[in-house]
């Protein structure tokens, strides 16, 4: 079966972020930007279904800005056959996103579609359940062991109290969580041959879908900051402190 | 306005998110006044449902006892909420893995946005939320008419119980749920602990990759008792097999905002901070004194831990 798997460009996790002195965003000129880590496991899950002879192909699509296709060519050099970039400059929020993606799954005809659980620039947690939501099929979200049995998919998935088993019938929708596996590194070779590999370039008026976010963006400001604490020299201040000062013991 | 509110419950019991769901939803009608339903789907419900009718600002509690809800499965659970979504102008959900799962499906099914985790009501239609993994707050204004958001239950204050809401069955056919055949509950598999729920704990005491091993995490467990704490992790933790995955606090764990934080051997990456940085008091206890823990701890302690444990634990 084609496996689509949705990738998204987003700031390196490892930068500490700046919001704009305007306070209209978070400024990301000149910041390194990267895959989404849920992603990447996402891409992995998806090259390792082809290693078992379960996938017969993978397709990575992103929806973003032009530069989104450097994701793209990463997901390639990582073990994606082709790529379809949806080319937009708008902010694109969860909706947009699953409706451009759910014009791609009826195109594409996938037996499953894989997602990262969140993007960690937005943390919305939305994408996969809309997608799935539009497309009809059923989900398997936050993802920590995927198994296809013939014509079923197991999910076992991370719940807030362990974990959860379910059984979803094929074609389905998956959202990684951590846990699901180790992403590989691309190696050089493989990043040559990316470039040599298929990458289809669609817009939103293309596929026939409205991607603009219809939620606004009012006000983006720094958290409050903590006041700075204090070190002690030993277990018995630390108690003396919590008792006297902070009086939580 | 209208609110309805899905019940979040566990092994035969109303969960503690639902009260501070509630609590949201009482600063969105604060003003403009309006009522408070709230859903409890599931198997076996009534016990649950009169424990959603006595929290504060509740008006009316509407029950589908099925087993298609039974474990609140999406595809049901979303085409329920969606039904039901007409008579409302918001619908709401904690921000647990059951909210994160099913809310999203209902909104694209009512084609509007979802609004994740809100931790503060600024108006009917305006809400603040973190991004960047807590490292900046959006405010964010919805234009649907029907707003669809998930609560982080840390940023409101649990309501009280006293109310004596009427309890009433919803009035469906139940097809759409009942013939879910996309998706099936195989198992599941909890993990057993005596301890407060560590979202809900007063004090909660963390272990990092600090703590050497999963054995070592013992040391926690006489302390834990001593103040009532529930026992976290960080995700090096998780991830070398120290602790289960469910114990791990961060921006893909839980976020906890207890009124004591104890982080031993954790660093304090980005992302264990998105998830406790709101407790009202931190201790850090670590032997590097450069780990970036220690900016945000209120008390620091420079030690090791397999002296400092201990020694906390004698003298507490």
């Amino acid at each position: 079966m084609k496996v689509l798997v949705a990738v998204k460009r987003v700031i390196d996790y490892n930068v500490k972020i700046r919001v704009k002195p305007d306070h209209s965003d978070v400024d990301l000129t000149n910041v390194k930007m990267a895959m989404n880590p849920f992603c990447e496991i996402a891409v992995e899950e998806a090259v390792r279904l082809k290693e078992r002879g379960v996938a017969t192909e993978v397709v990575a699509v992103t929806v973003g800005p032009k530069a989104a296709q450097e994701q793209l060519r990463t997901a390639l050099a990582l073990g994606a056959d082709r790529a379809i970039h949806v080319e937009t400059d708008e902010r694109v929020e969860s909706l947009g996103a699953a409706k451009a993606l759910a014009k791609l799954v009826a195109e594409e005809q996938p037996g499953l579609v894989i997602l990262g659980k969140q993007a960690i620039d937005t943390d919305n947690n939305q994408t996969g359940q809309m997608l799935a939501a539009l497309t009809g099929l059923p989900q398997g979200t936050f993802a920590s062991e995927v198994k296809v049995e013939g014509e079923k998919l197991q999910v076992t998935r991370e719940v807030d109290g362990g974990l959860q088993t379910v059984e979803l019938s094929l074609p389905a929708i998956v959202t990684t969580d951590l846990r699901l596996n180790e992403p590989r590194y691309a190696k050089l070779p493989d990043i040559m041959k990316a470039k040599k590999k298929p990458l289809d370039v669609k817009t939103p008026a293309d596929l026939g879908v409205e991607v603009a976010s219809k939620v606004k963006l009012l006000k983006v400001e720094p958290p409050a900051e903590r006041q700075g604490g204090v070190k002690v020299g030993s277990v018995d201040e630390l108690i003396d402190k919590l008792k006297n000062e902070a009086k939580v013991l | 306005m209208s609110i309805l509110v899905l019940a979040e419950h566990h092994d035969g019991a109303l969960a503690g998110a639902t009260a501070h769901v509630v609590a949201a939803a009482k600063q969105i009608v604060i003003e403009s006044g309006g009522d408070i339903d709230v859903l409890v789907a599931g198997e076996g419900v009534a016990a649950i449902a009169e424990a959603a009718a006595r929290l504060d600002g509740v008006s009316r509690v509407r029950v589908a006892d099925h087993a298609a809800y039974a474990h609140l499965l999406a595809e049901p659970t979303a085409a329920l909420l969606a039904e039901l979504a007409g008579d409302y102008t918001h619908l709401l959900a904690a921000a647990s893995t059951t909210g994160k799962n099913v809310l999203p499906r209902v909104a694209a099914l009512k084609d509007v946005a979802q609004i994740s985790e809100i931790i503060a009501v600024e108006s009917p239609d305006t809400f603040k939320r973190p991004i960047y993994a807590g490292n900046a707050i959006a405010t964010v204004q919805s234009e649907d008419a029907l707003k669809v958001i998930t609560v982080r239950t840390t940023g409101f204050d649990a309501v009280a119980e006293g109310g004596s809401a009427a309890v009433e069955a919803v009035g469906l056919s139940f097809t759409k749920g009942a013939d879910n055949a996309q998706s099936t509950f195989l198992k599941e598999e909890l993990a057993k602990s005596d301890r407060p729920e560590l979202g809900a704990a007063r004090v909660v005491i963390s272990g990092g990759r600090g703590m050497g091993n999963g054995e070592n995490f013992k040391l926690l467990d006489g302390i834990a008792d001593k103040l009532g704490a529930a026992i976290g992790a960080s995700r090096a933790a998780v991830d070398a097999g120290f602790v289960p995955n469910d114990m791990q606090v961060g921006q893909t764990g839980k976020i906890v905002a207890p009124e004591l934080y104890i982080a031993v051997g954790i660093s304090g990456a980005i992302q264990h901070l998105a998830g406790m940085k709101d407790s009202k008091v931190i201790v850090a206890i670590n032997k590097d004194e450069e780990a970036p823990i220690f900016q945000v701890a209120d008390y620091g302690l420079v030690a090791d831990l397999f002296q400092a444990l201990p020694e906390l634990e004698s003298k507490l």
